[in-house]
């Protein structure tokens, strides 16, 4: 055996020690009922903002504290406590991915990534109405629309 | 239906030649394929002559669609989705360019552009690869072309066409203002451009400059990828299987250096406009550009070590075939959609994934079949992979898995082939020589790359096997903790290895020769570990030891590697480029560490203002700061000010005046964020930062006063003063110095009866500044005419005059919160970062260098 067919194994054999160890550091996406049933335990916790309850921020008071309720899409709900400011694009997004700890009563959100209709994506057609048009634009012209071929 | 103010032509012409130079593209592809195959000299000409013809043609119509798209932008012709989606009126030139590429379409017509390009420089310097090489390249060119295509076959979509119109691309069909008769039902009105009187603007992130040139530099960079990978396969079509390097190297080192800078630009970037507070956040897309480059280096060296000593030919071919392929493997993970939670910045699905997967499984594929010796193998490779495609087509829902099973085996069936036909050097390397430690360090580089793509495609496992893991609790660090050691090696192989001579060094000559750097480097290596210090304790100690060795290990390389060029090399720039890049990279590896290892947030919440901490005891790792309008904070050495704002004269963006003052000098920093960008609540922020030589300190906005949320419900209380009369307040008191009245106001609108009252006011805070206020109030026939109204922003208090009688005035005083004007910020020190910045440029220097010498090379031999 040459000894670059040594230090080929182990190396080989030391990425994929590296490998199985890192396997065992990952977590799950979750949502609120799973993370529920997980107290204490690292997830990823899918869900977004239910803007129906309140939400806490207040910077001057503390810019470090965070606090809402998240609802999933089985529309379970959960209150989350962040302590950072509000993620930017958190009222744009559609959906938010806390990574964090369900602890006591709450969601202990160590970050939130937001979703939004993101740069690359096309936006949700329903905000595609081009903003500036009125109706009274669309009755000005009415005649030559329905008079016109069809 | 006639449609009113749409310009079609352009699209017409761009949609026109993008067929064309998917056929032209065939073309060129099969006729160098024939002119491979000729045998009569005669034949060859003709067919050469054909695929050159086709593939100009396949030029030209790349170069008329990537204008007429740029036509469409540049007019704002909205009726083109596309230009509707990416861009707005209120666009500068240079982010109507970002516009084009922010897309998924512009993007891959700017990656065409390159390979189109690239490809008539090999057709005009390199007639004796031509062929071959370039009949890879226009295959390539095909698929990318599909990427554009835009037509649908049984329902299948091919490509997404960047000249759909916005009308015929759905996003009208779901308003009623833009149908006949307000029924979506109906048809599109025939005048709906006037109601179009503006596209959807370039994402606000996107608006930075570096935007405007990162990506073409990138796609330059993802474009040359697939030269090495031509030669290469062209070497095993050939059955050249040793020539074809000579002509590779220096299109294996342009791609190092310009993919290179491209994957750092984008750090830059990341770093100037995004606000993780960073360059590199180890996200799926920065990981999958940072692989394919990996391993082209891997291969660089490999084929340096062929180039001298004849051993490492098949690592080589492995790796310039597996560079091109993470290429296509990055291109899927970033455009398929596949991503979706893992990245913050992957395009999203357009329904391209088969197409996607389809360009990976077939380039993978024709590595076995160019490497196969034999047509019935070739036959037997094609069918394989026809069939395979199809299976996987059925079978990807069936058995869990089974595309990646496909890639696999097209990978391992390229290497039993290639092993087959490329002979291996049967005697062993000496642990003395170059070769050896060059070829441990490719490996190296391979396997952590290997690594790399691994934990990124967790997503990609995901899916194949309907798994749900997700990144661990630390993902960053996940990277980091083996990245660290993958350094150490590395930093220290790039040190060293040079200072063996290829085949074997005696002991003493490389002793004699190492001493000095090493000596040099323990010196710089101590004097940082003792005088500058890294306490990065955020992960233990194991990992802050790593961290130290790691920086001893590229200090070595710099030291090591300066050293080399001036004696071994006698400071000869022309033939030091492997030098200066080496030099560079332990630069980079430095920077990477001491910036990382020493970044420290300055905007930890020291204020007094954050009252009420409640039960919260993590407050005090808060790492943002709320900074009221005029107040001073103490964030680190420095005071701190949010001194006002001003707005951008064209677009929905506010700069915050930050002023930053320290004993030794003071600066204004002038961090940005769009508002309610579009209607949509919000804040989205871009950081400012000052350069010093040294280090930066960076700062961005991370909260702003909600304006609906603070509504005013405090009210005035009334109290009755005469002069020298004090009023108290929460925070303070309020001291009457001074009330004049004056008829004869010298005012326009104002009767001569009308009197003027001035009440001098100075607010004294219990914790020290004092503010003067100043009132007025005109009244006339006992009528109030004018009052005014100030605010001392710092204390949140609003003041009024509310009349005078005898004398005594009735003043006003209302404390209330929504009159405060403040930022929420977060700030940090990066130190040292420039030391990465200065090492990119300086490798990507002494790469290019390195090229010039092949090239020259080449030229004599």
């Amino acid at each position: 055996m040459k000894k670059i067919h040594i230090v080929l194994l182990i190396l080989v054999a030391a990425a994929i020690a590296v490998l199985v160890s890192f396997l065992q550091t990952t977590t799950t996406y979750d949502t609120v009922a799973t993370a529920k049933a997980k107290p204490g335990k690292f997830v990823h916790l899918m869900a977004k903002w239910d803007k129906s309850e309140p939400l806490e921020y207040d910077a001057v008071k503390n810019p470090n504290y965070l606090a809402f309720t998240a609802v999933d899409s089985l529309g379970q709900k959960i209150s989350v406590v962040y302590h950072n400011p509000k993620p930017e694009n958190f009222e744009l997004s559609e959906r938010l991915v806390m990574k964090g700890k369900y602890t006591g009563n709450v969601f202990e959100c160590q970050s939130i990534q937001t979703k939004c209709p993101s740069k690359y994506k096309d936006q949700d057609p329903s905000k595609h109405v081009p903003q500036g048009d009125t109706k009274t634009t669309y009755i000005n012209t009415r005649p030559s629309a329905t008079g016109g071929k069809q | 239906m006639n449609y009113i103010g749409e310009d079609l032509l352009p699209g017409q012409v761009g949609h026109f030649f993008v067929i064309v130079s998917l056929v032209a593209s065939l073309a060129a592809s099969f006729s160098y394929f024939k002119a491979t195959k000729a045998l009569v000299p005669e034949d060859r000409r003709r067919w050469l002559k054909l695929a050159r013809g086709a593939f100009i043609i396949e030029v030209a119509s790349v170069f008329i669609i990537f204008a007429a798209l740029l036509h469409i932008l540049y007019h704002h012709l909205f009726e083109y989705k596309y230009a509707w989606q990416h861009s707005s009126r209120s666009l500068e030139l240079k982010y109507i360019l970002s516009a084009f590429w922010e897309g998924q379409e512009g993007s891959t017509l700017l990656w065409t552009i390159w390979h189109c390009i690239l490809g008539l420089i090999v057709i005009r310097k390199d007639k004796e690869w031509e062929a071959p090489v370039m009949m890879i390249v226009s295959f390539a060119q095909f698929f990318l072309a599909t990427m554009i295509l835009g037509i649908y076959i049984f329902d299948v979509k091919i490509g997404s066409n960047p000249f759909i119109l916005l009308r015929e691309s759905g996003v009208l069909d779901n308003a009623p203002v833009m149908h006949v008769g307000f029924d979506t039902a109906n048809p599109i009105r025939p005048d709906y451009m006037t109601l179009i009187k503006d596209g959807n603007d370039l994402n606000p992130l996107l608006q930075n400059y570096w935007m405007t040139i990162h990506p073409p530099v990138l796609f330059l960079g993802f474009a040359s990828t697939l030269f090495p990978f031509a030669y290469a396969m062209a070497g095993l079509w050939t059955g050249k299987t040793k020539e074809w390097i000579h002509k590779a190297l220096p299109w294996a080192l342009f791609s190092v250096a310009i993919f290179g800078l491209g994957i750092m630009m984008g750090a830059k970037w990341a770093y100037e406009s995004l606000n993780f507070g960073g360059y590199w956040a180890w996200d799926p897309v920065e990981n999958a550009s940072l692989v394919p480059w990996l391993i082209l280096v891997a291969g660089v060296h490999t084929l340096l070590v062929f180039k001298h000593t004849g051993f490492s030919l098949r690592a080589t071919f492995l790796f310039f075939g597996l560079e091109f392929i993470f290429v296509l493997y990055s291109t899927f993970l970033t455009k398929s959609g596949v991503l979706g939670e893992a990245s913050v910045h992957a395009f999203a699905d357009i329904g391209m994934n088969g197409q996607l997967f389809l360009f990976l499984l077939v380039f993978v594929w024709l590595m076995p079949f160019v490497a196969a010796t034999t047509n019935r193998q070739r036959a037997i490779i094609a069918l394989v992979a026809t069939a395979l495609s199809i299976g996987t087509y059925f079978l990807a829902e069936v058995i869990p898995g089974f595309p990646l099973y496909v890639i696999l085996a097209g990978i391992i069936t390229f290497i039993v082939l290639m092993n087959k036909q490329v002979p291996a050097v049967k005697k062993e390397e000496s642990a003395s020589s170059r070769e050896f430690w060059m070829f441990i360090g490719a490996l190296v580089l391979f396997l952590s790359s290997l690594i790399i793509i691994f934990q990124t495609s967790l997503p990609v496992f995901n899916k194949l096997y309907k798994l749900n893991t997700a990144p661990g609790e630390n993902s960053e660090f996940a990277y980091n903790q083996i990245q660290v050691l993958v350094a150490i090696i590395i930093g220290v192989l790039t040190a060293v290895a040079q200072y063996f001579r290829y085949k074997s060094t005696p002991g003493n000559i490389f002793l004699k020769k190492i001493a000095l750097p090493t000596l040099i480097s323990a010196v710089v290596a101590t004097f940082i570990l003792v005088v500058i210090k890294i306490n990065y304790d955020k992960e233990g100690l194991g990992f802050l030891i790593n961290i130290w060795i790691a920086l001893v290990a590229g200090v070595y390389a710099v030291v090591a590697n300066i050293t080399y060029m001036l004696t071994s090399l006698k400071g000869n720039i022309r033939n030091s480029g492997g030098s200066i890049a080496h030099f560079g990279f332990g630069l980079v590896l430095v920077g990477i560490l001491l910036s990382s290892g020493k970044k420290e947030v300055l905007s930890h919440n020291t204020s007094g203002i954050a009252i009420d901490f409640g039960k919260e005891s993590k407050e005090i790792s808060g790492e943002n700061l709320t900074l009221i309008k005029g107040v001073p904070m103490t964030m680190g050495q420095y005071k701190v000010t949010y001194t006002g704002d001003s707005a951008h004269p064209k677009k929905a963006l506010t700069y915050f005046k930050i002023h930053f003052k320290s004993p030794e000098d003071s600066f204004t920093l002038y961090p940005n964020a769009f508002i309610n960008y579009k209607g949509n609540e919000g804040l989205m922020a871009n950081p400012s930062a000052r350069h010093y030589w040294d280090h930066d300190v960076f700062t961005y906005v991370s909260a702003l006063p909600d304006p609906t949320k603070n509504r005013d419900t405090a009210q005035f209380a009334v109290s009755t003063k005469k002069t020298g009369d004090t009023i108290y307040y929460s925070r303070g008191f309020i001291v009457l110095e001074k009330l004049i009245g004056k008829d004869n106001l010298p005012l326009k609108n104002f009767d001569r009866s009308d009197t003027g009252y001035t009440a001098s006011l100075k607010v004294q805070s219990i914790n020290g500044p004092s503010y003067q206020s100043d009132l007025l109030l005109i009244k006339g026939k006992g009528q109030v005419l004018f009052q005014s109204q100030d605010t001392v922003m710092a204390q949140s208090l609003v003041l009024q005059l509310n009349d005078v009688h005898n004398g005594s005035a009735q003043i006003g005083v209302k404390e209330s919160s929504s009159v405060m004007e403040y930022v929420t910020l977060k700030a940090y020190k990066f130190p040292y970062i420039n030391l990465l910045w200065g090492g990119v440029i300086i490798t990507v220097i002494g790469t290019l260098i390195s090229m010039a010498r092949r090239i020259r090379l080449n030229r004599v031999r």
